[in-house]
Formats: structure tokens, sequence, C-alpha cells
């Protein structure tokens, strides 16, 4: 007799989801239709004064730098990323490669944070060499600004995004280039026209896991920005451990993950419907 | 109606590619008439399909030249030649539709729409496909593709197309269907096409010219009746078609003819340029030229005849395959088709006692070496 397992086999994922994810939202969702407790947590009575406070505080001007940051960060790290993975898919030496792309997560994330404070700092490593090599008179500071932050983010994500590239490009039939090629495509063209349109869904998985972690960053700009780069994630933490007031920040969680969710689900969208869009217009002619 | 160039005369001069320890190629040369269907035929691994990729672009060779109409291409990438290939897997753009696919060359150089309407719907009507214009290419059969990816090879107007095993992954019936359907195609553009297959019935039916290739090497270029009834050597015999090899000494040599002493008696076979007497030889004769009959044929001098027992028969319906040993322990194939079986014609079963015989011309000797 055939039995349908299907959910037994699902349930201690279901679970863990729902302990560790699912509950947490919640927890923050109720926190932000409370009211302020004078000396830190919630008062159990329902209240919009957390969203009044989001909505006067002013903080279009950190999420527009939020999000130019970590728009940046992205657009940097899927320029190197795709033609580093392309590299890694066709190279001999591939698990190698694969190995030293992983080899950073063996670091603590903090301590690889510090560790660019070592490189950039004014007494930093490249600041050491500058000045040595009669380059620069005194050292620059090269911390403290959005520079580098996104240069931190960049360094951060760029792993998660050459493993979703990599496995897609791995994938992909490359006699198609040289098919483009034998057209009349140059190697340019035949990247752009063929490579690229294929190793889409690996490319909307880079941009994803890149953009939405560095859209909530915060210990990358606590540690390597200055005030002018400040991000969402800062303000919350801010407001959690300064102000002591949960509702707020909360409520500003809550903003920030609805406004991730739906700019999530219209890339996805949106590079769907490209896809489909584009061909029935053309055939028309 | 299309301005197809004329084809390109195309010269693979003492080309030879190495991979490594592997001798891909090894000094291979030929010269292809502009417009003909010449094909490179070979078990695979035998270098044919790195000839192509040469031809191509895709591949240099370690040493050689490659020629168009007399001018060398070897300095021309793959996009800049006017040579277009058909890929074994198709390499159709999964991206893509019907269309788009065939369309891509003229987007490339950023053709009017209405002259890619235009083209795209001639070539596809060329390869009978303008029903499929807006499927993708996961939508198609194997066929189809096919049909998809060679329509997009035309639309370029080569002067020389590339056919890399191109129907290797159809079945069977449906090969034969395209085959003539190819032949039609090149009738139709007149560009020189070169095919490289392994499957020597290919090869046969379609081709102006076949090269035989093995091991790196071309061993004979030839029209397929050249290289089925003259096969120049032991290999080329072997590979195409099927036939019966045997070995024997040279007695003696005249007029062309030659008697060898073997297991099954002095036989006469075709002699080879420079076989001499007391060389050792083999020669070939085709399993379809050998008339197997329960009675002693008419003795007559120029008649080879060799008694045996069938050892087995194996009826394909179009012919019979008729395996004989003979007494010395050989055993020899004849086919022969059973005309008016049905109507008492003459049937002969295993175990029958048979005579084989044969015309000596038909007898190809195929190697001699000095004893």
């Amino acid at each position: 007799m055939r039995r349908n397992l299907g959910p037994i086999y699902t349930t201690p994922m279901a679970l863990w989801i729902t302990a560790f994810f699912v509950a947490p939202v919640c927890i923050i969702a109720v926190y932000s239709f409370c009211a302020k407790a004078t000396y830190g947590g919630v008062v159990w009575r329902f209240s919009l004064d957390a969203y009044a406070a989001l909505a006067n505080k002013g903080l279009a001007a950190v999420a527009l730098k939020t999000l130019l940051q970590s728009a940046a960060a992205t657009v940097i790290t899927l320029a190197l990323a795709v033609p580093a993975s392309y590299y890694i898919a066709r190279s001999r030496y591939k698990n190698a490669l694969l190995f030293l792309v992983i080899v950073p997560f063996w670091t603590n994330f903090l301590i690889r944070i510090y560790a660019w404070v070592a490189i950039l700092g004014t007494n930093g490593f490249i600041n050491g060499f500058l000045v040595s090599a009669g380059l620069l008179s005194s050292p620059v500071q090269f911390l403290y600004n959005q520079y580098a932050v996104v240069t931190v983010l960049v360094y951060t994500y760029l792993p998660f995004a050459i493993l979703p590239l990599y496995a897609t490009i791995e994938k992909f039939d490359f006699s198609l280039i040289e098919a483009a090629q034998d057209l009349g495509a140059t190697k340019y063209q035949s990247m752009v026209r063929v490579l690229l349109p294929n190793i889409k869904s690996g490319i909307i998985t880079a941009v994803l896991f890149t953009f939405i972690p560095a859209f909530g960053q915060y210990a990358v700009p606590q540690l390597v920005g200055g005030r002018d780069s400040f991000m969402l994630g800062n303000v919350i933490a801010r407001e959690l451990t300064v102000s002591r007031n949960l509702p707020l920040s909360s409520s500003i969680s809550v903003a920030l993950t609805l406004v991730t969710m739906a700019g999530v689900l219209l890339f996805v969208k949106f590079q769907a419907g490209a896809a489909q869009k584009v061909r029935p217009a053309r055939e028309a002619v | 109606m299309r301005s197809f160039v004329k084809g390109s005369r195309v010269t693979v001069q003492n080309v030879s590619k190495q991979f490594g320890d592997f001798r891909a190629v090894s000094g291979v040369s030929f010269e292809i008439a502009g417009g003909e269907f010449f094909s490179l035929l070979g078990p695979s691994g035998c270098g044919k399909t790195t000839l192509l990729r040469i031809i191509a672009g895709f591949e240099d060779p370690t040493s050689g030249d490659v020629l168009l109409d007399g001018t060398s291409v070897l300095s021309l990438a793959p996009n800049n030649r006017r040579v277009n290939t058909v890929f074994q897997s198709y390499a159709l753009f999964p991206h893509l539709s019907v269309f788009e696919n065939v369309a891509f060359p003229l987007r490339l150089k950023k053709a009017a729409p209405s002259e890619i309407a235009d083209r795209v719907g001639h070539y596809l009507n060329l390869v009978k496909l303008d029903s499929h214009i807006s499927k993708m290419p996961a939508q198609l059969s194997g066929g189809q593709k096919q049909r998809v990816a060679i329509a997009r090879a035309l639309i370029n107007e080569p002067s020389v197309l590339l056919l890399d095993e191109p129907l290797s992954a159809l079945d069977a019936k449906l090969r034969q269907h395209m085959l003539i359907e190819l032949d039609a195609i090149h009738d139709e553009v007149g560009i020189t096409f070169i095919y490289v297959t392994h499957d020597q019935q290919e090869a046969i039916s379609v081709s102006d010219r076949v090269a035989v290739m093995n091991d790196g090497a071309v061993l004979q270029v030839g029209t397929p009746a050249q290289v089925y009834e003259t096969p120049s050597d032991r290999f080329v015999a072997t590979f195409i078609g099927e036939t019966n090899l045997m070995r024997g000494k040279i007695l003696f040599v005249k007029d062309g003819v030659a008697a060898l002493e073997t297991g099954a008696g002095t036989l006469l076979a075709a002699a080879k340029n420079g076989a001499e007497k007391g060389d050792a030889a083999e020669f070939t004769v085709r399993p379809e030229k050998v008339v197997i009959s329960t009675a002693k044929p008419a003795a007559g001098g120029d008649k080879n005849c060799v008694e045996g027992t069938v050892d087995e028969m194996i009826y394909t319906g179009f012919l019979t395959k008729y395996f004989v040993a003979t007494k010395s322990g050989a055993v020899f194939k004849a086919f022969r088709q059973e005309r008016g079986a049905m109507a008492g014609g003459e049937h002969i079963r295993c175990g029958d006692a048979v005579f084989l015989s044969w015309h000596p011309a038909d007898a190809f000797m195929v190697e001699a070496r000095k004893a």
C-alpha cells in the first residue's frame, strides 16, 4: 500500500521555520502595534504610536541611503561575480576555486569586517604601503564613509552571488556560444545575447542573495561606515538599544520587511515577464 | 530566388592537430569543389569532427592551412568566415523562439524588420517548418529542432555549410527522410556541404564524394562508388558495407588479374598496382556479388568457385544473408534476393551444401606485401 508520507518529511522543516522565522516576525509585528513602556518593553495595548513616530522621524534620507548603498553593492557584486563564476565553471581547477570562494566562511563575519579596518584604516596596510612608497605624505582615511561600506558589502556578499551563478553557468551548454559566434556574433555579443539570458535564474538568485541581506545590514555600516553611511539596520538597532523603544524599532523592521518583499516580488515578476513578452512582439513583425 | 554566392572551393592542406599527446588529425589534405556535397566518414574519434571544427574556426590547426577559394581563412574568427555549422546537438538558443533562433544572425546585423520577416519566412519554408515559428525549442521534436538548426545556419547565406553528424540523434526512419531533404536543400541552395558522419549508409547515399578517415588520417577520397567498389585498403573495405576478406599468396599476375593461392583453393582477383608474384595479398569481395547456389556453376576459366555449407542464414526481407563455412574453416558471407521464393524458387536452408561463385573483377585486392 502506498502512503503519502510527504507531510511527515516536511514537518521538521515546517516546525523549524515556524519557530525561528515565522514566530519572531509575528512577535515583531505585534510589538509594532503596542505602546511603548517607559523603561523599555511594551505595554499590551493597541497603539499606532510607533507608526506615527516612524512617519515623523524623517527616515526617508536613511532609507534612500540604504537603498543606494545596497543597490550599488549589488551591481558591483554582480559585475564581479558573473565573470568570476564563468571562469570557475570553465576552469580545470573548479573544485579548488570553489573551495577558495567558501574559505572566508571559516572566519567569523565580524572578524572579517575588522580585517577590513586593518586594511583600510589610517594605520592600515594600504596607507602603510602608500606612505612608505612615497605616494602619500600622510595617511588618508579610507574608512567611515559610504565607499568603505559598499566595498565591504561587496566583499561580504560576493560568495553568495558566485555560488548560485556558478551552479547555473556550470549547467550552461557552451556549444551555444560557439553557435552564436558561428552565426556572426562577436565574443561580447555572444555573452550578452546568449549567455546572460540563459543564466537568468542564477542572476536573479544572486541579486536576491546580495540585495536583501545588504538592505538589512547592520554590522558593516556600524563598523566601517560613518554618519553619512548609516543604514536602516543601524536606526533599528539605535531605537532598540539606545532609546529602548521596542514598538518603534519593530515598526521600522516591519516596514523594511514589507518594502523588501514588495521589491523582490516586483523584481521576480518583471524578470519572468520580460522573458515572456519580448518574443511574440518581435514575431509579429 | 535567394542570392546564394556560389559554393566555395575548400582546400585542406596538410592539416594536423595535436591535443597534448593525442594527434587528432595528422597531415590531412584534400580539395572540395564549389557546390560539392562532401562527406567526412569515419568511426568516432577518427578526427573528422576536429577537422570540421578547424574549417569552422573553432580550433586552430597545429600545422597546415585551410583555404576558401584559394585564400587562407586561418586568421579569421568563426564569425568572419562565410562558413556556418549545423551542430550535432543542434545548439538552438533555448531562450529564443523558432523565429528568433533563425533571425538571430540577421538581428546581429541589425537588418530591417521587413527583411528579417521575409528571409526567416523563406528559410523556415525551405525546411518545411513555417507552422511552428512561435514555438520554443523545448516544444519541438528532434527532427523539427534539426530543421531549425539548418534554417538558422543557411540564413547568413554562407558559401560552405558544415554539418556535424546532424542526423545522429534521430530515429532510423526520420533519418532516412531528413537525408533526402538535406539532399534537396543542397540542390536548392547549391553551396558546398561538408557532412561529417560515422554512418557509411548516410555518407554513400547523399555525397558527391566521400573522404574515409581513421586515426586522424584520410585513407581514401572518392565517389561513393569508388570507395565502395574499389576500397584503397583493408579499413575502407571493412568500414563501408559488409565484405569478405581473404588472404592468399600471389601465384602470378596477368592482365591485371592475380591468381592467389588461398585456403579455399586458387582464386582470381583484380590485382593492386605493383602487386607481384610471391606477395602476401589480401582481397575483398562484397557479399552481394557472391552468387550462392546448390547447383555447381558451369565451369568457366574466369569464375571463382568455393564449396561450403550454410552455417547460418538471416532473412532481412529485401535480402537474405547466408553465412557459409568453407572446408578451410573460413566463413563467407553471401547475400541474395529471394526472387520467386513463394513460387517454387530454389530454397537454401541451414546445413545445405552450396557453391559460392563470383567474377574476378568483383574481387578487389586491398593489400599486397612483399613476402
